[in-house]
């Protein structure tokens, strides 16, 4: 019966120890066994193209052969498939001596999620003229969709654009020391990955974190009012604003360059 | 926005993200186009903005992979939802989907896998027609799966099975020439004997793709479906049958690995586009409606 059938055939196409179902030929199953292997594999390698190019393709197809047989993908849009493929690096036995591995792994599954994230137009710091001055404590900043931050004790910003230059061997010898906290935001189509430091990366946590930028930024007094205020302007200037509203008033404000 | 209300005819291509720059800037013309579902069901971004570029100005047609209407289990109601977003959104001429099956227990297996074709298989896969179709609201096409392994315990061959399906729920046959030769060659049919068994009035689109060639463990021929490379040579052949039964239908080239640029694969569309040139006004099939 094909409920049993189909059983037996799932169960084998995923693990080799298991002979092929319904007394089929091994040779002609094994066609199907390699077409989901190296389907999932390809969908893998390209949902984590810094960490291919990173390990190179021998390695990544050994571990994401391994990833796809633990957790295969649970439905048909494979571009939503991997979520716990940066854990599953950071377990293998076989990645253990490449510790910046797994973040750099979070970091292309952000990515991958902010390609596909929702449509949402920029706001400029011109949004912010319209407040009088008393009431711009009490506006609350919308952060764009995709707009997601990766920390890492690695300096995976700049490992990522280090992959997207001609020369990634020569940039990946010329890296920062230290770990980055990588801004990852599609404002458009593309998506970008920037490292941030001191008050943009503090601000934007607060503005995400739902503040008030009264208080996102009293939380970086100690960085000064200048820094805060040129973190402020980096913000709108990368396309990560989407929307300014008053809390008080409940109205939005800056729809004219939101149209 | 404004969108040709044209129907898919003539040559077309499988759409790739890559190509989209030059199609849009009038490199050479296809007729139509065609996406897979699944690659346009998330939310916004760069996918959703060449598709509706795209179909501004070429018809379109959404061919699901992930289906899985041959599974045991059932439709999945929410990827049924979801396809029903992007056919909403789209407004494609052709809606197809695959006589094969990729889901079991929750999981997806990225394949178009066999089915054993019995009295029980032909309900199940009738009702997941019939569902998909009353989703939608309207017709779909099914198409013949290329195969490696027939089933001890299918009392059914696959071009019966498919007549039965189309003139049980309606659906019309996206016509695969290419997976025709490729399970003809696997299990030792004649190819032309084969094709005319199927329902060629019910063909509404066909597909051609290039395969590879393998041998299994005894030495006999083991072609794959793989979507690599250039039609081959027999199935060029065969296709000319078809069109010979059918007249000129819409006709697809899919390359789906080591895609070449846009003028290979423009130019594999045009050889197509000539041999349907060539059957015009041929076509002794009578089309049902």
């Amino acid at each position: 019966m094909w409920p049993e059938t189909q059983s037996d055939f799932a169960a084998a196409l995923l693990d080799p120890a298991l002979p092929a179902p319904a007394g089929l030929a091994e040779r002609r199953f094994a066609v199907y066994r390699n077409n989901v292997t190296v389907g999932l594999c390809d969908a893998l390698a390209a949902s984590f193209p810094t960490v291919a190019a990173l390990v190179g393709e021998d390695f990544f197809y050994a571990l994401a052969r391994d990833f796809i047989r633990q957790s295969p993908p649970a439905g048909p849009v494979l571009h939503e498939y991997g979520e716990g493929f940066p854990a599953f690096i950071a377990g293998h036995a076989a990645a253990g001596d490449l510790p910046y591995l797994p973040d750099v792994a979070r970091l292309d599954w952000v990515c991958l999620r902010a390609y596909h994230a929702a449509d949402a137009a920029p706001v400029g710091i011109d949004a912010l003229a319209a407040v009088p001055a008393a009431a711009l404590d009490g506006l609350r900043l919308s952060l764009h969709p995709s707009l997601a931050l990766v920390a890492s004790d690695w300096p995976v910003a700049a490992i990522w654009q280090a992959h997207r230059t001609n020369d990634p061997a020569a940039a990946l010898a010329n890296l920062p020391a230290g770990g980055e906290v990588a801004l990852v935001l599609r404002p458009h189509l593309d998506v970008i990955v920037r490292a941030v430091a001191g008050a943009a990366g503090e601000l934007i946590a607060a503005v995400a974190a739902g503040q008030t930028l009264g208080g996102a930024l009293a939380a970086l007094a100690d960085a000064g009012e200048a820094e805060a205020s040129r973190g402020l302007a980096a913000l709108f200037d990368m396309g990560a604003v989407v929307a300014v509203t008053n809390v008080s008033k409940q109205g939005e404000i800056g729809d004219d360059s939101n149209t | 926005m404004t969108r040709p209300s044209g129907k898919a005819a003539g040559a077309g291509v499988g759409l790739k993200a890559r190509h989209v720059p030059e199609i849009l800037a009038g490199g050479p013309a296809v007729g139509w186009f065609e996406v897979h579902a699944e690659n346009f069901m998330g939310a916004g971004g760069a996918p959703h903005a060449f598709l509706e570029r795209i179909r501004a100005r070429f018809p379109l047609s959404v061919h699901g992979v992930g289906l899985s209407i041959g599974a045991a289990g059932g439709i999945d109601r929410v990827h049924l939802a979801r396809l029903n977003q992007v056919v909403d959104r789209y407004q494609p001429d052709l809606v197809s989907e695959h006589l094969a099956w990729s889901t079991h227990l929750g999981r997806y297996y990225n394949d178009l896998l066999a089915l054993p074709y019995t009295s029980a298989t032909l309900r199940l896969v009738c009702d997941h027609v019939d569902q998909v179709q009353q989703t939608l609201g309207r017709p779909i096409l099914l198409e013949n799966p290329a195969t490696y392994v027939t089933f001890a315990e299918s009392t059914i061959d696959e071009p019966d099975f498919i007549s039965h399906v189309t003139d049980r729920t309606g659906c019309g046959l996206l016509l695969d020439v290419n997976n025709i030769y490729v399970s003809c060659i696997n299990q030792g049919r004649d190819t032309r004997i084969y094709l005319r068994r199927f329902p060629l009035d019910r063909v509404r689109e066909i597909h051609l793709a290039g395969h590879a060639a393998d041998r299994d463990e005894a030495g006999r021929p083991l072609l794959i479906d793989a979507h690599d490379r250039p039609v081959a040579a027999p199935v060029w052949h065969l296709y000319a049958c078809v069109l010979e039964k059918t007249g000129p239908l819409p006709t697809l080239i899919e390359w789906d690995n080591d895609v070449p640029d846009w003028p290979v694969l423009a130019a594999e569309a045009a050889r197509a586009q000539a041999v349907m040139d060539l059957h015009r006004g041929t076509g002794e099939v009578r089309h049902v409606a």
